[in-house]
């Protein structure tokens, strides 16, 4: 089974403020779009970050081919407990989740 | 005729185009507008109340624009001066434009805007039940207000237009948000409000909305039915694409937009690319809505000590986390006896770099490292305890074995001494609306002249 970013351009995670992080996956074209849109489980994207489902905004947006995740940061930017301060290590757990 | 605002770059001290902010000078903007800072970089430049960039890069950055206004004979706004935007930091940006001044002889008047919030104030409103928490939020009381060592309220249009219209040549604001630097004179003209919003998102970080994300220099065009963006440098174009996919970034909704007074709406926007690189959006909506600002606080956490070893060992290597639980276990209980601390008292982590400390606990793959970096982190109530804790550990750091009945290993320590001292640790403690009835009512206004020519220099 593939991995997410074998077939996608790109997944990139970021801070949307300190208390949120955002995550967008580039999917390239149509195509892959469809394929991506229908094969990623909310509620598997949520367990991969430890959020409970609920707690996790989505977006399939087909204009740009993208899909995005939004969810509260697992830990407050710059805690004593942040690993990564701008938030861009998230995105390598969705892009090396395997895809159907 | 419509607002052209000219937009360096997203942000003071990352570079831009020469080229590009000379030609766009030379195309009549009404308006220059950078943005200063933001929280991307952690709590620390609003808990300290200074600036990440270096002066010397800020000071030479900001000569240049300041040249390029000169050459337009126009406004020239940055806003959230100082990476956080607290009121020192408008002071340090100000004191930098006044060097600048003495230097080029230029009159300019200057116009301080403040974005600082008294604990006092947020106090009260707090008692009155005017600041509303956002998802997640903070716990907050008014003791802890009271200790936060900054808190800012996040401007919008409303305090920039009234910067603005004191004829100032240069606004040094504080806090304010990203869009409203960009927003606030095309607003104050009339022109499409959903345009004014939905543009200056797209310009406020720059040409990062084109092919050419770090070539900085961007030219908005807001009339009374959208709005044009263009980037300037060479080569570089915005699509369709690269100015709608740039809703995305750093925001959780990439449709809706909060700012004091009301939200963007942009699921209407329809995009179409002109000639030269330029896009024409249309359909963006404002929605107004309760007036709010947004806090911003900091507070000290804390004060740290680190400490590095790497193993290299290949036994210590492949046992790297059991090493890491019997070590803590261990020096919980040699801080306990020796400094009368238990673990309630301080936290003690050390993390793992080649096996899990950039994801920690959602890390899902394993691998076989030919050496692991040690990342102890101490944080505890002072300074002199944290050191004092790394002064302690130290020598377990070393040479704590993975089991008693072995020789005492050595790890490898990458400079002496082995602990740094970090200082305080700060954190955002606010996440938080603040509802005020009259938009100024939060944000302090001064006027200041330099250089004045024929008349006494002075300060309001």
């Amino acid at each position: 089974m593939p991995r997410l970013s074998d077939i996608v351009v790109k997944v990139r995670s970021k801070n949307a403020g300190p208390f949120w992080v955002t995550v967008d996956v580039f999917c390239g074209d149509p195509a892959t779009f469809a394929r991506v849109s229908a094969a990623l489980e909310t509620g598997a994207v949520a367990a991969l970050y430890g959020q409970p489902a609920q707690l996790l905004k989505r977006f399939d947006i087909p204009d740009l081919n993208v899909v995005k995740f939004s969810f509260p940061r697992p830990v407050v930017q710059g805690s004593a407990e942040d690993r990564d301060m701008h938030g861009a290590q998230w995105a390598h757990l969705l892009a090396e989740a395997d895809i159907g | 005729m419509p607002t052209r605002v000219l937009i360096p770059s997203g942000v003071l001290g990352l570079g831009f185009d020469r080229a590009a902010l000379q030609r766009g000078a030379a195309m009549r903007p009404d308006i220059i507008a950078i943005d200063g800072g933001s929280t991307d970089s952690g709590p620390y430049s609003l808990g300290a109340g200074v600036s990440k960039y270096a002066r010397a890069a800020t000071k030479s950055e900001w000569a240049e624009i300041m040249a390029a206004r000169r050459i337009a004979g126009v406004p020239l706004v940055i806003g959230t001066a100082g990476t956080c935007g607290a009121d020192a930091t408008v002071d340090w940006m100000a004191e930098i434009t006044r060097e600048i001044a003495a230097e080029t002889g230029e009159s300019l008047t200057i116009a301080r805007l403040y974005s600082g919030q008294p604990a006092a104030r947020v106090q009260h409103a707090l008692a009155e039940g005017r600041v509303l928490p956002l998802t997640p939020a903070p716990a907050i009381s008014p003791e802890g207000l009271g200790q936060m060592t900054n808190i800012v309220a996040l401007a919008g249009a409303e305090q920039i237009q009234a910067a603005l219209a004191t004829g100032a040549d240069i606004v040094i604001a504080g806090r304010t948000t990203d869009t409203a630097i960009i927003a606030a004179l095309p607003l104050a003209r009339g022109e499409n409000p959903g345009a004014c919003w939905h543009g200056a998102k797209i310009g406020e970080c720059g040409a990062l909305c084109s092919t050419n994300p770090t070539s900085g220099v961007i030219m908005v065009d807001f009339d009374r039915d959208g709005f044009t963006v263009q980037a300037l440098a060479e080569g570089a174009a915005c699509t369709p694409h690269s100015v709608s996919a740039h809703m995305l970034y750093e925001n959780s909704d990439p449709f809706i937009l909060y700012e004091p007074g009301g939200h963007l709406d942009v699921r209407g926007a329809r995009y179409q690319a002109l000639d030269g690189g330029r896009v024409r959006v249309e359909g963006s909506l404002w929605v107004t809505g309760p007036y709010t600002v947004k806090l911003e606080g900091a507070r000290v956490a804390g004060y740290q000590t680190t400490i590095l070893a790497v193993l290299r060992d290949a036994h210590y290597v492949a046992h790297a986390r059991d090493w890491v639980a019997r070590l803590t276990g261990f020096l919980q209980g040699n801080i306990q006896r020796r400094m009368g601390l238990s673990p309630a008292d301080y936290a003690l982590e050390f993390r793992l770099i080649g096996v899990d400390a950039a994801l920690g606990g959602l890390e899902n793959r394993a691998g076989a490292p030919v050496e692991v970096g040690v990342l102890g982190i101490v944080t505890a109530p002072s300074q002199a305890i944290a050191s004092e804790i790394g002064k302690l550990i130290n020598p377990f750091v070393l040479h704590y074995p993975l089991t008693d009945d072995e020789e005492l290993p050595t790890f490898a320590f990458p400079y002496s001494p082995a602990t740094t001292d970090r200082g305080a640790l700060y954190e955002f403690a606010l996440n938080h609306v603040m509802r005020i009835d009259d938009p100024m009512s939060a944000f302090r206004l001064e006027l200041e002249t330099l250089n004045a020519r024929g008349r006494d220099a002075k300060a309001v």
